[in-house]
This record gives structure tokens, sequence and C-alpha cells, in this order.
């Protein structure tokens, strides 16, 4: 297991490699004014720029400066954003944080809602609920998630319960510990849901696919021909070998999640990784641009790769090698 | 199953799935909405009572127009008639739109309006429906320069939904040649070429989105913005395809057939576009339907955020940017319509889609030969 781990991350690291040579080449291509802000600036003086440009390694070939920055990068120094003033390590670092709140939150909304609700339309198929279930999953789907996080705003708008976006109230800081959380917690709700709600639907329809399954199985006529109590067929008997494969949809969930709350984060003004992708791009702030991507490309590696092991982990018929 | 009787003619696999096709409800009922819909953005100009551009500034936020049967004075009209609106703020410095009952102006079909050329051939000021000024009328309510968003709307399902066919049309001729190459001809080549896919795929795709349009200048002209989007586009959605197509690629090409049109001396060019990949048609037409989606919502984001069409120009997302502004969503709440197009089309795709994948279901056509 170890070597196989450590051989799908030495896989990965060409892939990132070229995956940011790329980009960095590309971005570049854009036209790299990064200083056009600061030389409109009257209290910098263009020696200041140069000597700027000079630390930074920004007068020499594109291809030197990569290199330069691969080397920062080994060191965990993602470079300077000079939109913001700031070193960009420490922004990520606060972004992934926030970022990563909102994915566990959602993911744990998703199980929590859609791993029942599978069930139940397993076990009553055909019924009106599986029905609606189905009907709801679709709209889950189609539903861009820009547009329900738009909805669910306007809803809270005229409600007036819930916070328009944004992670922390305006009176964050004078609150108690508690009431931080609370606050937090508030503002969590509305991009949860949203991101929560197009999940949902996926994973509902798979548990309810795999229980299908699995009810159909001849262990599960042997137990009720035996006399074994519905609910403990269907919750002991069932529910565990339907269960094992979701498992292994956790870690790619995760990975897709950072995509899908990319936009949620953006409406819901989530300061994230995501908003702070844009913020990058619309400033044409290069290293930040080049960090973000960086690190959108490594958790999703390490998504898909938890997903494998996770699957290896609980299904002893899988062997990794 | 079908049951397949002898006296008949023998069918092929592609009309026995057309017929399967008609038979699923929901495939059909999202077949018959994005056939109106792309009607409707084909013909927008004519169907559309008012240009894209046509502001009215005095209009600004104007709320939909309510459609009048009965007049001030009690009496039943059948043409239905609207009247002209007018606003004055409130003491919160909000505007509040009033009707002005004195003079009805009806609904005219065929009406004349702003000049534009149907089918962008046939020069001509009639429109399917409109009124008389100096009354406007705002089917879907008017945006913040007074725009009729309904008119805007259609516009804008001209690029939104035209996006989705060049995009996939574009990915998935680099898709099936990359994949058909890397999977015919295995080795090197396919070590290469798979690599390539992968080290796109490694990025989330939104982050890719942002990053790419970072390449672009900041400000484009409107033409050179729509095939920027293409191209970006295009660019995230041809790997995941190239992989599939290749993996069924290599297992049609160690068929015998393939081996028998070697033999003959065919060239390895026609094998593949003749011979192999017709044979992975039906997993393409699916995925093809299913990945429409989301270069619409590609699109639509970007545009949404700025980074795409910019105004005047419409498209679905651009026109719901105007909602970004969530604290103002609730003065005008017609603002959200935009999203519900974009919703409606996704939902119709994935419904053909599905219903597509069901007619064809690709895990018995796959590879056969």
């Amino acid at each position: 297991m170890t070597s196989y781990i450590i051989r799908r991350l030495l896989i990965a690291v060409p892939l990132l490699l070229g995956m940011t040579f790329l980009a960095f080449m590309v971005i570049q291509l854009g036209g790299g004014e990064y200083f056009a802000e600061l030389r409109l600036n009257p209290q910098i003086s263009p020696e200041t720029i140069e000597q700027i440009e000079k630390q930074f390694n920004l007068d020499k070939p594109a291809v030197i400066q990569y290199f330069y920055w691969l080397k920062n990068v080994l060191k965990l120094d993602f470079g300077y954003s000079f939109s913001r003033m700031a070193s960009v390590t420490g922004l990520i670092r606060d972004r992934l944080l926030n970022t990563l709140l909102l994915s566990v939150s959602s993911i744990f909304v998703t199980w929590l809602v859609a791993i029942p609700l599978g069930i139940y339309c397993a076990v009553h198929r055909y019924s009106w609920g599986d029905r609606f279930a189905s009907f709801f999953a679709y709209i889950g789907i189609s539903i861009p998630n820009f547009f329900l996080a738009l909805l669910l705003l306007y809803l809270a708008s005229v409600v007036g319960i819930l916070p328009l976006g944004d992670m922390r109230s305006a009176n964050f800081y004078e609150l108690s510990a508690l009431g931080k959380v609370a606050d937090i917690g508030k503002h969590l709700i509305i991009p949860t849901l949203v991101i929560a709600t197009a999940a949902m639907a996926g994973l509902q329809r798979l548990m309810r696919g795999n229980m299908l399954e699995v009810l159909r199985a001849q262990y599960i006529t042997t137990a009720r021909a035996k006399g074994l109590p519905e609910n403990r067929v269907i919750y002991v008997h069932a529910l565990r070998n339907a269960i094992n494969p979701m498992i292994s949809i956790f870690g790619l969930q995760f990975s897709s999640l950072l995509g899908g709350a990319a936009l949620t984060e953006i409406v819901c003004n989530w300061p994230g990784l995501g908003s702070l992708m844009l913020e990058a791009v619309r400033a044409r702030d290069l290293y930040l641009v080049m960090g973000d991507l960086l690190i959108g490309g490594v958790l999703l590696i390490a998504g898909n790769l938890l997903a494998d092991v996770l699957l290896a982990w609980t299904d002893p018929r899988i062997r990794l090698r | 199953m079908e049951a397949v009787t002898l006296t008949r003619k023998p069918r092929s696999p592609l009309r026995l799935a057309l017929r399967r096709l008609k038979r699923h409800k929901t495939a059909m009922a999202g077949l018959v909405v994005l056939v109106v819909l792309y009607v409707a953005a084909l013909f927008a100009d004519f169907i559309a009572p008012y240009s894209y551009d046509r502001e009215m500034r005095k209009n600004s936020y104007a709320p939909p127009s309510k459609l009048h049967f009965v007049d001030a004075d009690g009496r039943f009209h059948l043409r239905p008639f609207v009247y002209r609106v007018s606003f004055a703020f409130d003491e919160f410095q909000n505007r509040v739109y009033t009707e002005d009952r004195t003079q009805r102006y009806p609904i005219r079909f065929f009406a004349r309006g702003d000049k534009h050329k149907l089918l962008w051939v046939f020069p001509t000021d009639r429109h399917l429906f409109g009124v008389e000024e100096p009354a406007r009328l705002y089917l879907m309510g008017a945006d913040s320069r007074g725009r009729d968003l309904f008119s805007r709307i259609l516009y804008g399902g001209r690029i939104s939904l035209s996006v989705g066919l060049v995009g996939v049309a574009v990915s998935f001729v680099l898709g099936l040649t990359v994949g058909g190459i890397a999977g015919y001809f295995g080795g090197w080549v396919d070590g290469a070429l798979m690599r390539m896919c992968e080290m796109i795929m490694i990025i989330p795709g939104f982050y890719l989105m942002l990053a790419l349009r970072a390449a672009f200048p900041p400000t484009l002209p409107s033409t050179s913005v729509y095939v920027m989007i293409v191209l970006i586009m295009s660019f995230i959605g041809w790997a995941g395809l190239a992989r599939v197509v290749r993996g069924m690629v290599l297992s049609i090409a160690s068929k015998d057939y393939v081996t028998a049109a070697k033999a003959v001396g065919g060239k390895d060019i026609i094998i593949i576009f003749r011979h192999v990949l017709p044979n992975t048609l039906s997993y393409v037409i699916v995925s093809l339907t299913l990945s429409i989606p989301g270069y619409i919502l590609g699109e639509s984001a970007l545009s949404l955020l700025g980074l795409g069409i910019q105004d005047p120009q419409a498209s679905w997302g651009n026109l719901l940017s105007d909602a970004m502004h969530v604290e103002d969503i609730h003065f005008h709440p017609w603002m959200l319509i935009p999203g519900a197009f974009i919703f409606v089309a996704v939902m119709a795709f994935n419904f053909l889609g599905d219903g597509l994948r069901d007619a064809f279901d690709p895990r018995m056509e796959v590879g056969k030969g």
C-alpha cells in the first residue's frame, strides 16, 4: 500500500510540473505587466520597481523565471502577490482553511441527507417518495450552482434571517468565542446548501442503485427466508455491502467539490481559494494565479488518491500494487 | 427488448435506437424544450419586441408589464393592452412605478419596431409583437438602463446556446482525433498524448478556466471574446473524451477486421477514421449531448464574473451578473430570470442525454465490430 501511494505521487509530480510550466508560459504570453498599477502610483519610483523586478527575477526570460519560481515553491515559498502586497503562501493558507471548512461542511450535509434518502428510495422503490426524490435529483444535477446560490441569497434577503454572503458579520471581532462560531456557522448555511444540493443528487442515485443491487443478492433472500426481521435484513445485511463502494466516492467528491465550490464561493462572497483565484486573475497577479493553480491541482490529486486508498482499505478484494 | 420478427426488414441499430428514444418521455420533453429555445434564439430579432441595446433610461428597472384586459372605465377588451409606466422615488429612495391609465397601448402582432435583419439576411422592421411608443412592453421587466430583459434573453440565447454546440464540436474533433491516434498506434505516441490529457485533467476545471482566461487581454472585442470562450472551454473539454475514446479504440483495434484492413494495405489514417472511430459513435453521441451543459455553464460562469461576454452584448451569464449585487436583488427579482433559462437548457440537455444513453445502451453497442 505504501509503495502504491508513493508511486502514485511520483507519477503525479511530473504531471504537475508540466502543467504549471505550461500555465506559467501561457500566462506570460498574455502579457505579464505586473506593475501597471505600481507604475501609476506616484509614490513609487521607477527605480524601486526595477529593484523589485530584479529581486523577483522578472527581468529574466520566462523559462528562467519558472525555475526560480519552482525553486522557491520547493521551499514552500509561493512568491509575492504584487496586487495585495503580501506573500502568496500566507494568502493561500488563510483561504485554503476557509475552502476546506466549506468543503467539509458540504460533504457532511451531503452524506447525512443522501445516504438515508438513497436507502429509503431503494427500499420503497417506485413509491411517490422515490419518484419525488429522483425528480429532485434531476433538478439538483441541472441547476447551476451560481443560480441556486443567487436564488437562496434572494430568499434570504426577503426573509431576512440569514446573512447575505461573506463569512463574518461586521461585528465579528466583538463577539464571544461561542458567538464567533455561531456567526461563521450562520454564514456557512447558504453556500453549504448550494454545494450539497448538487452533490447530493448524484450520491443519492448511486446509493439507491447500490442498495437495489445488493437487495437482489441471494444472501438477502436467505436472510429473509430464515426469518430475520426486515429491519435487520436491510440495515445490517444489505446496508454494509451497499455502502462499501460509496466510500471511494468520498475522495472523488472531495476533489470535484473544489471546482464546484469555487463559483459558489464567489457568488456567496466566501473568502476561499476560488474567490482568491478570481481576484488574482482579475489583477493579473502571476504568482497568486500560479500558487492557486498548484494548490488546486494538489488537492485534486490528494482527493483522487484518497478515493483509491479508502476503497482498498474497505474492500479486501482490492489490492493496490 | 424488441421482438424483431423475420418478416420485417432488418433495422439498422441507429433506427432501433431512434425508436427507443421516441418512446422515452422525458428525453422527448427535453428535445421539444431545446427546439423551442434554439428556434427562439435563431429568430431572436423577430420575436424580441426590441433590439438588445435599445435603452430607455427613464425606465430603469421597470417591473414586468402588467397585461390588462379591462380598462379604467371597466370595459373589456379582447386584445390585451399595457399602460405607460413612470416612477417616483419613495422615502427610501427606491423607485416606485405607477401606470398612467389615461391611454391604452394594445399589443399588436407584426408591429413595426427596431430595424433588424431576419436570419442575418432579410432587412425588416416587423416584430412578432409589440406596443406603440412611448409605452414599452416589458414581458420580463427591464434592466438598469431600461432595456427589455425578454429581448436581451432571446439575443443572449444566441451566444449561450451556440457556445455549447461550437465548443463541443471543437473539442470532439480534437478528442476523437487524439484518442483515435493514441489508441490505434499505442507505444510512445499513446504515452505522450495521454500524459498531455492527464496534465489538463490534473487541475480543477474552474481554476484552469480562470488561469487560461488570464492568458488573454482583459478586454477584447465581442467576436474575439466568443472565440476565446470556445477555445478555453474546448481546451479543457477534449482531454476527458480523448482518454475514453483511446480506451475504446484500443479494444477495437485488436479486432480481426482491423487486422484484415491492415493486411489489405489500408492506410492507417483511413482505418482510424473509417473503420475504428465509427464504432465509438453511440458513446460519442451520448457524451456529446451530456457535455454541452458544461460549455453553457462555463460561458455563463465566465460572463457572470465579467471575464466573458461584455455589455451591451447579451449572454445569459452576463445578464445574470446584474443579480450579483445581492443586497439589491429583492428590488428587482426579475433579474434572476436569465438563470432560469440556463437551468432549463441544462436540464433539457441532461434529459435528452439520459434518454439517448438508454436508447443506445452503449454497454451493448461499444466495440461490437
